[in-house]
């Protein structure tokens, strides 16, 4: 039950965060989808051994969560989430690659903690770009871009449906589950003579949600496309975005800022 | 089961988003010409009483623990196979935007691993030739119990895979397997014995929603044929191009090279081309593959240890004093943006 609610905190709370008005929610929702691929393509395309040189890349979340006014600890919570999974495999690496890689006067790291710690730092940098995108855009204006790129009008009119009707559903499920675990002796969930029965009520009752729904789409005009609005045209700022973040990422990529940054400091130092 | 971006390279998840699309657009065109407007609410809602349904709990008889469905099989037994494949990729998309449960980039892999599997293999191969007698709970329950299996095994192999060919993880190919088959081996289990209990409940309550949508007249019947060059398409595609890539060992035209002058590669002349090989080394998007394969020591003889980064214990501390500089500048910038905005608003009042 306590998923259920994290789920609809959560959806509602990425829903209210996009309409906000900020620098970074008016930037173009295709330019914020294409900054996004590219931030993430880059970040995925550091060999597993490289991890000073991913740090430059927490500037871009860093700085849109703060030009965007997002709640850092939230998303911080969220990114969690992921972690068991990382976790759980990337801690492998340190038991299979043993090598010394990285050599301190106080201690020395096998490559495996290496490439262990730089699949977590590639995946606090993945999450953080794919919420950062949705906080700031929206599932609507995701749509709007998912139509200019020219994908099938049925997925998107499918992904916004499942997406208006999730709240819908887990709210009836969580109803639907609190009674029965109110009234069923203490379970570590629904028993297994009850599987077919309440799990196919709710999907009888769904299946005639589905036909109301479409005869009140119809009441209001339905011709198969669901509207997103208008999106405004991409404007010059909008471009300096793409481009700023572009360079800045390519720089990243070809340049090891933190040795170059780490070699000036330690030679000014001896 | 949902893969992560930080577990992927760009290659498989580039290859593994081309082969969904070609999946999803195929999908769409069978249904767009025979789908009613009826269904397409039907799809939505379906869809995310499939999202609802997974965080529901089932207690397992006689383990004390509790499992939960994937939706895969249930959504291509009420829609049909193509319509299903939409509705678990629009699951799947939700999912890594709004929960971070799997990747952007590794979206392709998912919606591969769990929606194609069990809406194209696993559903038309398994269930459908179970079921195509008719229909009794018997039947019901062996097709589902078998498809969820079957599906959930590709599924989970086709993890390993792309997480092997990804290079990111250690974890040697054959101990992966065997970690995750069986697991999804009992998962499969759960999978099937849920499925099967929903769909045979339906049967009996409204038996017109389960004929309609698995004879296929209205959302289409799926051929046997199409799935099998789909099927050895995506294997030419993770078994040849990525092992292409991953291999340790010399290509056909390397071997043959090697062969007829003693080297693996000509000499090269310098100037632009090593800057060009430079540049390329960059960009490389598989840099794990190279990375341990650049020797410069001849890769034919067996046992030649793969090659190491230089260790330096200069260099490393520069690394660090570079890294956490890096990592305070970052946050001083955010915490700078923040005030400065705070200020801006303080001052607008």
């Amino acid at each position: 039950m306590s998923n259920m609610t994290t789920s609809l905190y959560n959806i509602r709370l990425l829903d209210e965060l996009a309409e906000k008005k900020t620098i970074i929610h008016n930037i173009h929702p295709l330019i914020k989808v294409l900054t996004t691929v590219l931030y993430l393509i880059i970040i995925v395309s550091f060999n597993k051994y490289e991890l000073s040189e991913l740090l430059p890349l927490i500037f871009y979340p860093i700085i849109v969560i703060a030009l965007a006014d997002l709640p850092l600890m939230i998303l911080l919570k969220r990114m969690l989430i992921a972690f068991p999974l990382l976790i759980g495999i990337g801690l492998f690496n340190p038991l299979f690659d043993r090598s010394t890689m990285v050599e301190l006067p106080w201690m020395q790291l096998s490559g495996g903690w290496v490439s262990f710690l730089s699949i977590l730092l590639k995946g606090v940098l993945t999450i953080l770009a794919a919420l950062v995108l949705i906080a700031t855009t929206g599932i609507t204006r995701i749509a709007a871009v998912l139509g200019m790129l020219r994908v099938p009008r049925i997925f998107i009119l499918q992904l916004l449906l499942t997406y208006r009707y999730i709240s819908v559903l887990v709210e009836e499920v969580g109803r639907t589950v609190r009674a029965y675990a109110l009234r069923s002796r203490r379970e570590k969930g629904i028993s297994f003579s009850d599987w077919g029965p309440l799990i196919g009520h709710l999907l009888l009752r769904t299946i005639e949600r589905a036909q109301r729904v479409y005869h009140s789409m119809c009441c209001r005009g339905f011709t198969g496309a669901y509207h997103t609005g208008s999106v405004s045209r991409v404007r010059t700022g909008d471009v300096f975005y793409f481009a700023g973040w572009g360079i800045y990422f390519m720089v990243v990529r070809f340049i090891n800022i933190p040795a170059t940054l780490g070699s000036l400091i330690t030679g000014v130092v001896r | 089961m949902h893969m992560a971006d930080a577990l992927i390279s760009p290659v498989v998840g580039g290859a593994m988003w081309a082969v969904t699309a070609g999946v999803a657009a195929y999908s769409v065109k069978k249904i767009g010409n025979d789908l009613d407007e009826q269904k397409i609410p039907l799809m939505g809602v379906a869809g995310a009483f499939v999202f609802a349904a997974q965080m529901i709990n089932f207690a397992i008889p006689a383990t004390g623990s509790s499992g939960h469905i994937g939706g895969g099989l249930l959504l291509a037994i009420l829609l049909g196979p193509y319509a299903g494949f939409l509705a678990m990729a629009s699951i799947l998309t939700i999912q890594a935007l709004f929960f971070a449960d799997g990747g952007l980039l590794a979206l392709g892999c998912n919606i591969f691993n769990l929606g194609f599997y069990p809406c194209f293999v696993a559903y038309p191969l398994v269930y459908r030739l179970i079921t195509r007698r008719g229909y009794s709970q018997r039947r019901i329950f062996t097709g589902a119990m078998l498809a969820a299996l079957i599906g959930l095994q590709f599924g989970s192999l086709s993890v390993v895979l792309e997480t092997f060919f990804s290079g990111k993880s250690e974890l040697p190919f054959g101990t992966f397997v065997m970690l995750m088959q069986p697991i999804h081996l009992a998962i499969g289990v759960v999978e099937g014995l849920v499925t099967a209990a929903v769909v045979g409940f339906v049967w009996q309550a409204r038996p017109e929603i389960i004929k309609r949508t698995t004879s296929g007249e209205t959302l289409g019947s799926i051929s046997i044929k199409k799935v099998l060059a789909a099927l050895a398409i995506a294997a030419m595609m993770t078994g040849g191009i990525f092992s292409w890539f991953a291999s340790a060992h010399p290509d056909g035209l390397e071997w043959s090279m090697y062969n007829a002058s003693g080297k693996e590669e000509l000499a090269a002349p310098g100037g632009i081309y090593h800057t060009l090989a430079a540049l390329q080394e960059r960009l490389a998007f598989f840099p794990d593959y190279s990375l341990k394969n650049q020797q410069e020591t001849n890769t034919f003889a067996v046992g030649t240890n793969e090659s190491w980064p230089t260790v330096n214990a200069g260099t490393s501390l520069a690394g660090l004093v570079g890294g956490v500089m890096t990592l305070m500048l970052a946050v001083i910038t955010g915490c700078c943006i923040y005030m400065f905005k705070r200020r801006h608003k303080t001052s607008g009042v």
